[in-house]
């Protein structure tokens, strides 16, 4: 088959794809854009036929939402939160990984399937549930330390608890996976010179885990962004959550509660602008360490 | 493994997609028909509620009238409701008919969601109280709903307790104070009540009974006043009961509620006339042991109340059945034998006057006070509300937030209701609603 007889072909095989992504993100994308640039207006006392129409106000919502300070205060909130969430379970993830592959290891079926399974637990239910174990009258806790894990200071930590439960098993499992690709002879090399376990695990896995690591994190860095289940699960518990309590649980509140579908879509499209800086400025600063890359 | 079984999803739920995309094209044309060739064939309408069994009541009508075909959609009930019923309209597919919460209705009408039915509902203005009649109206001569139930309010308590502990049903707010204090002495497991930050509904009907009114209309402005001095001196109260620890801040609606609830560790619970069925369903050991009485006064021997909860059927204004749907609601709220499903049924205190008759057998709950829907007549007569504005989604989100906050904090409540006044005026302010100072 020559070149040029190709034709159509490659193209026809792309449309499928093209036409999803025109139609579930492009066209989406496009409206919000769209809407985030507009907003409604009402004369008098908005009543009656006409009264409210749907006028352009360029940047305006852009402006609102990036001088919002509670916007703002609600990044601090997911920073401490995200910073908290990624340290404890990719460290967890890590040492879990490389326990299971660990030469002598005892049920480390079982230890994976089990260090898993909190993944397959859907965020809404896996937060009911712990949600049941926080509440003061109700939890189990209570008995042994007398802790209100739903105060205002704490309620952070219930919450990266939850997602640290369910996000471990995953990450772990990535991790894991990688260190199983690595050849064997590399370990068996580390020994002849002399290394222990712990040298071979700190000198020899680790760096060559680089790469995983960094792709759990960016991950994890993209899923703590958009924390939402957690807080919008435990809200109608405690008293210590607003509903403002991080950026998408505001866009949610803009969009359905207070009705305004302008400022939601100018805060989401803020909000992707920096989840974007944030995933590619850490892949940015750990490239050359992790691909050799220039 | 993982990677094949996504695909499969994915591929199962893009199928699921198109066959959706695919089966709702038929419905096009049927939308679009123009009201003539609609009267041709049977009507189908849908309706948005979550009263309970409210399906087995238009079974009753679909039964009786082949030509207009009602179909229930449950949904969740309350403000998230509101919500969604808002946005479908935006996106211009709402239901054909949809319960609206009074205090929704302004929302409703300020995005021309809801249709006005004056002319359908003419003939049945004078079977409802003029109260009830302005909530719907807004004063105006448009019509955007037709009431059918309210939640006037009354408190709730456990007699057996009460005698338990020695108390008298408190007849003012300040023997309720009293009450909440000997409580905590006797028993400090036990409290009288407890102050709920989650719920904006509860708190406007206590405020609506000091004779607030967070809202009016004059001329062609606005006015708001959520943080009067009725509501202030409401806020001051049970800020001070909070604080002194007399009475519990838990918020309503919880598991840690049911519990308390169950286990006989709240007393009293100041709600509306549809508190027999959450007790029923979310404290079923304690059957038999509330009754029932009016609500605490600001002043001895008087008789208000509140609202809190309530709503009306409303017509969506794109429904293309706009005549049928209102002959629908009309039935549903105002036939003698529909209202007496609802009361049944749907365990609710209809709007109409004509009712009182449904209302002979207390609810089973209740079934310890035979004059149940009697006492509940009584509080009726005396409640006052106000009228809602056209922002109460941000107004109660504030509220929750703004409580949520000085709960938390140990602040003042009345910097709260200064903050609920605030967030309301500067989103109305933002949308161009005039407002007078």
């Amino acid at each position: 088959m020559r070149r040029s007889d190709r034709g159509a072909w490659p193209y026809l095989f792309l449309t499928p794809a093209i036409v999803l992504f025109t139609l579930f993100l492009a066209v989406p994308i496009g409206y919000t854009v769209y809407l985030a640039m507009r907003r409604t207006k009402v004369s008098g006392l908005g009543l009656g036929k006409g009264a409210r129409r749907e006028v352009f106000v360029g940047f305006d919502n852009f402006a609102a939402a990036l001088s919002d300070a509670e916007l703002w205060q609600g990044w601090l909130r997911v920073l401490g939160y995200g910073t908290l969430v990624l340290v404890v379970m990719l460290g967890l993830a890590l040492v879990f990984a490389l326990m299971l592959d660990a030469t002598r290891v005892r049920l480390a079926r079982f230890s994976r399937i089990a260090i898993f399974l909190p993944y397959a637990v859907p965020g809404v239910a896996a937060t009911l549930l712990w949600g049941f174990l926080y509440l003061p009258s109700l939890s189990p806790f209570r008995a042994i330390l007398d802790v209100d894990f739903l105060g205002a200071t704490t309620v952070t930590y219930s919450m990266a608890n939850v997602a640290v439960w369910g996000g471990v098993g995953f990450n772990m499992l990535v991790l894991y996976t990688a260190l199983r690709a690595i050849p064997r002879d590399l370990y068996e090399a580390a020994r002849l010179d002399g290394a222990s376990e712990l040298q071979i695990a700190l000198r020899v896995k680790v760096p060559l885990l680089t790469p995983a690591i960094i792709l759990t994190t960016v991950f994890s860095i993209i899923a703590t962004i958009q924390v939402f289940t957690e807080p919008t699960t435990l809200r109608p518990l405690t008293n210590t959550i607003s509903s403002t309590w991080s950026p998408l649980m505001k866009v949610y509140r803009d969009a359905f509660v207070t009705g305004d579908l302008y400022s939601a879509a100018a805060t989401s499209i803020v909000i992707a602008a920096i989840s974007l800086v944030l995933s590619f400025g850490f892949l940015r600063v750990v490239r050359n360490r992790a691909f050799g890359e220039g | 493994m993982r990677a094949h079984r996504l695909g499969a999803v994915l591929a199962v739920a893009l199928t699921a997609t198109l066959a959706s995309c695919g089966s709702s094209e038929p419905e096009g044309p049927e939308a679009a028909q123009s009201p003539a060739a609609a009267a041709a064939g049977p009507v189908t309408l849908t309706y948005w509620t979550w009263a309970p069994n409210m399906d087995k009541i238009t079974k009753v009508w679909n039964a009786a009238n082949p030509d207009i075909q009602v179909t229930v959609s449950k949904q969740a009930g309350g403000d998230d409701a509101a919500a969604k019923f808002l946005t479908a309209a935006k996106a211009g597919n709402p239901p054909d008919l949809v319960q609206a919460e009074y205090q929704h209705l302004p929302s409703f009408i300020a995005a021309e969601a809801v249709a006005d039915l004056k002319n359908e509902t003419a003939a049945i203005k004078g079977e409802f109280s003029d109260g009830l009649w302005g909530l719907v109206t807004l004063g105006t001569d448009a019509v955007y709903g037709i009431p059918q139930d309210s939640g006037p309010m009354m408190l709730f308590y456990r007699q057996d307790l009460f005698d338990k502990y020695g108390i008298d049903v408190p007849k003012t707010w300040q023997e309720y104070a009293d009450a909440a204090r000997a409580v905590r002495k006797k028993d400090p497991s036990v409290h009288l009540g407890t102050f709920s930050s989650k719920d904006p509904g509860a708190f406007t009907g206590l405020a609506q009974q000091a004779g607030a009114q967070w809202w009016s209309i004059s001329g062609e402005s606005w006015k708001v006043g959520i943080a009067d001095e009725p509501t202030k001196k409401v806020a001051a109260y049970w800020d001070g009961l909070v604080k002194e620890g007399a009475i519990d801040d838990m918020p309503y609606f919880t598991p840690e509620w049911n519990k308390a609830l169950n286990d006989g560790k709240l007393l009293t619970w100041p709600s509306a006339v549809w508190a027999p069925g959450v007790l029923s369903s979310n404290a079923p050991k304690a059957a038999g042991k509330w009754a029932v009485a009016p609500l605490p006064q600001w002043n001895a021997g008087e008789n208000h109340s509140g609202f809190w909860g309530g709503s009306s059927t409303a017509v969506a204004a794109a429904s293309p059945h706009r005549a049928a749907a209102a002959k629908f609601a009309t039935w549903l709220n105002t036939d003698p034998a529909a209202v007496d499903l609802l009361v049944k049924e749907a365990a609710i205190y209809p709007a109409t006057t004509k009712a009182q008759s449904a209302l002979g057998q207390a609810p089973e709950y209740f079934s310890n006070q035979p004059d149940f829907w009697q006492q509940a007549a009584t509080v009726s007569a005396g409640a006052r509300g106000f009228t809602f504005g056209p922002n109460v989604g941000t107004t109660y989100n504030a509220f929750k937030d703004a409580f949520d906050k000085a709960l938390r904090d140990r602040t003042p409540f009345a910097d709260a209701i200064q903050a609920v006044q605030d967030a309301t005026v500067t989103d109305m302010r933002k949308s161009g609603f005039q407002i007078a100072a």
